[in-house]
């Protein structure tokens, strides 16, 4: 008998070990299957279960308790049980509460995605284009705050943030001597670093990766430029803090910005020291190992050397045509 | 007159010292307890009682205590939830005032059932004075021997510690209480795992409201099936009610289960009638949660029959003609109760209280609260009232905590009942400024329903 469990995620069954959450198990399919998720952060201990975008139906409790669950539950945070039979995408249900979660929370959202620096590789642009409406019903004042700098490098930007809680994870489980938490309760509440002290730690930095939205940003890249005109690249250095394994985002020869190198899910592979992302800055601090892939539905894609068109006399000639055959398959997807 | 357990000596002088409560037969159930029972022996007590919690949800208690996971070398917690903040309810504070002891007396009885060596009472921040009457009561029962070391020779050692709250609602959520208790931010946490399981500093832990806990004295006092006579089916022994609202009699009352709302608005033993003459429009029986009723739904069921109160009765019909007894906050609203604010002024409270951790109840609180304004002062439009429901209905059920179900029943089952008061602040905004609607058909008799089946 093997120790995995069985679970079936909209008709797709998966063996998974068991203490898997139902969206890990759903990541394991992949596919639209996958719950979208705006806190769970699979770096980051203890988090998930907030933004409630993640919800399915558990429409069979296991093998040994057949039972539905009576409530949608938060899939992040629900592990699976052995014969568990999950709906997702296949329960009108489920669909139904996302979109209300969506549009929950959008109306305090400023929509300010024209001069967001996180357009166009925000979580919240991707959810609400998938899931929410187009018109919204909250007629009120949105909630506004100041922006805050939190250090000479991050600049908080309340407005945006949907309260995931994935940074103060960060300040509580990266960083040591935490200052940085929630603060205020209900739809009042807000990220804040106490009195406004400067979070000043090695790792600070990666609340600007896992931030979903563009509430947390970095201001040395503030206004340089939309993420879709800049080229991805993966690089690495010697570093003696961190991994030193990054993305190097160009435009034409200079790079103006540092990130650490994400998934599918926009979650981060390893965190990075702020020496690497704030610092250096220049091709030269760098060992350039090739582009950075992108899914070719991502806007960041439209700018990317891998769906350049060929050029008319490749594409007229029968041996360069053969010999690039991978492009070209490439260019027919877009 | 009914039969008082919890408030049998409530009116004798003094009865907030430890000396005249152990004259009046206080602690005998402690005694009894540690000296002729095992501590599984009163969970077997509790369990036979049918006592079910007093908070709100009504899970029985002793079914709560059979399921604390008991490993080795582990310790367990006791902790009561004192954290009593719902609109309209003030039982709570009410017993700590005037009979502290009969709190410890439980505390004492229900750590030496669950086996907890150290236990705490949450009291909410606002209750200072509550807090230092149990301190001053916990000192003297500690210097007559029931806390501490080797309680009445018996080997088992019990302290009890007060703890303040921050004075905030959601604290009185059993997981966010421990967080709080912890030391940390009052967030509710994800269930499974339940405290039964993983609670305070990660171990077991029993989370009982005071009423439940005042309750296990009668209890070993009188044995379980003793107390289990009183009161009618799965609902047994007596609760306490905080009765408000344009009543003659408000107050704390200790009813024996049972009594029909009728009786209990009506009689002289309790409420005493409706104050000026006026007349009974709606009633929120079990706290601000639960859903609102008019008076024709409130008084009988849709089958004809006298509606009680008990757990069975009160929520007898559902959601759709039904309500909840909660935690006995009953708030009785008169003729001249407008409605839509009163919902507006729940709305509010949900608002402010929200932790802020689900989108759903932090976003959505507040959205209802902001409509209900408009329509209370009169910028209403018909179709706030469709969103209402719709916004509610996207709360209800979708967070990790009850405290969005709790923002959003009261809302839609006002806008179910009343849903004409609420278009008549729309089509009456300048009116509804200055008058509000009155008792219109709320309290006519019932329709007889054809039977569909």
């Amino acid at each position: 008998m093997s120790d995995k469990v069985k679970v079936t995620i909209d008709g797709i069954a998966v063996e998974v070990a068991p203490g898997t959450t139902i969206l890990n198990a759903a990541r394991q399919i992949g596919g639209d299957i996958v719950p979208p998720a705006m806190c769970y952060y699979s770096k980051l201990e203890g988090s998930g279960g907030k933004c409630r975008t993640c919800l399915v139906k558990v429409s069979k409790g296991s093998e040994k308790d057949p039972r539905p669950m009576p409530k949608l539950v938060a899939s992040c945070r629900t592990t699976v049980m052995d014969g568990m039979e999950v709906e997702n995408i296949t329960s009108p249900e489920v669909v139904e509460a996302r979109k209300g979660v969506v549009e929950m929370l959008l109306i305090n959202h400023p929509l300010d995605c024209p001069v967001c620096d996180q357009a166009g590789e925000c979580s919240l642009q991707d959810l609400g284009f998938e899931h929410g409406a187009a018109q919204t019903r909250y007629e009120f004042d949105r909630r506004t705050f100041e922006r805050i700098d939190i250090g000479d490098k991050i600049q908080l930007h309340m407005n945006r943030c949907i309260l995931c809680y994935r940074c103060t994870y960060v300040a509580d489980q990266l960083t040591d001597g935490r200052c940085h938490g929630v603060i205020g309760r209900g739809d009042h509440a807000e990220i804040s670093t106490y009195i406004e002290k400067a979070v000043d730690n090695d790792y600070s930095g990666n609340m600007i990766d896992v931030c979903p939205v563009g509430a947390l940003t970095d201001k040395t890249f503030r206004f340089k430029n939309r993420v879709w005109f800049t080229k991805p690249v993966d690089a690495h250095r010697d570093c003696p803090t961190c991994s030193g394994k990054v993305t190097l985002w160009y435009k034409g020869e200079e790079v103006i910005r540092v990130t650490a190198r994400k998934d599918q899910y926009n979650e981060v592979e390893e965190f990075i020291c702020n020496t690497c992302r704030f610092d250096k800055k220049s091709t030269s601090d760098w060992v350039i190992e090739g582009p950075t892939a992108i899914r070719h539905d991502s806007v960041i894609s439209s700018n990317h050397y891998e769906t350049l068109k060929p050029l008319p006399v490749i594409q007229k000639n029968e041996k360069l045509i053969e010999a690039n055959l991978e492009q070209f398959q490439k260019t027919q997807k877009d | 007159m009914a039969r008082k357990l919890l408030f049998e000596h409530i009116n004798v002088p003094g009865i907030n010292t430890f000396d005249v409560y152990r004259k009046q037969g206080g602690y005998c159930a402690v005694e009894k307890a540690l000296k002729s029972l095992s501590p599984d022996d009163v969970v077997e007590e509790v369990k036979k009682s049918g006592l079910r919690g007093r908070g709100g949800a009504g899970f029985p208690t002793g079914m709560k205590w059979s399921f604390l996971a008991k490993p080795e070398g582990v310790p367990r917690y006791l902790v009561c939830n004192a954290d009593e903040s719902e609109p309209g309810t003030f039982k709570d504070r009410y017993l700590m005032t005037n009979i502290p002891h009969l709190l410890i007396e439980g505390m004492i009885v229900s750590s030496y059932a669950l086996g907890a060596n150290t236990s705490y009472i949450y009291v909410r921040g606002e209750m200072m004075p509550q807090i230092r009457i149990l301190e001053k009561a916990i000192a003297e029962a500690k210097a007559a021997g029931f806390l501490g070391k080797n309680i009445l020779g018996s080997g088992f050692d019990l302290e009890l510690y007060v703890q303040p709250g921050g004075g905030a609602y959601i604290c009185g959520e059993e997981t966010a209480l421990l967080e709080s208790l912890e030391g940390k931010r009052g967030n509710p946490r994800i269930k499974p795992p339940f405290p039964a399981v993983s609670g305070l500093y990660g171990c077991p832990t029993v989370v009982n409201n005071v009423e439940s806990i005042a309750a296990v004295v009668p209890i070993v006092n009188e044995g379980g099936d003793e107390y289990a006579k009183i009161g009618v089916g799965r609902s047994t022994g007596t609760k306490l009610i905080s009765a408000s609202g344009n009543i003659n009699k408000p107050g704390v009352y200790e009813i024996e289960l049972g009594v029909s709302v009728e009786e209990f608005i009506y009689s002289e033993e309790y409420c005493g009638g409706i104050a000026n003459g006026k007349r009974l429009k709606a009633v929120v029986a079990g706290g601000s949660s639960v859903p609102i009723l008019p008076a024709n739904l409130i008084l009988k069921t849709t089958n004809g029959e006298n509606r009680l109160m008990t757990y069975e009765s009160l929520s007898d019909g559902g959601f759709a003609t039904g309500t909840m007894l909660g935690s006995g906050g009953f708030v009785v609203l008169d003729e001249d109760a407008c409605i839509v604010r009163n919902t507006w002024n729940f709305s509010r409270f949900y608002h402010h209280e929200s932790c802020g951790q689900c989108s759903p109840c932090r976003e959505g609180t507040g959205w209802m609260e902001k409509v209900l304004h408009r329509l209370e002062y009169g910028h209403g439009t018909i179709s706030d009232i469709d969103l209402l429901v719709n916004v509610a209905k996207q709360i209800e059920g979708n967070t990790i905590c009850p405290l969005g179900d709790a923002a959003a029943w009261p809302v839609a089952s006002a806008i179910r009942h009343f849903r004409d008061e609420f278009e008549w602040h729309v089509t009456h905004p300048q009116e509804a400024l200055k008058g509000n609607y009155g008792l219109a058909h709320y309290a006519d008799p019932l329709p007889q329903i054809a039977q569909t089946v």
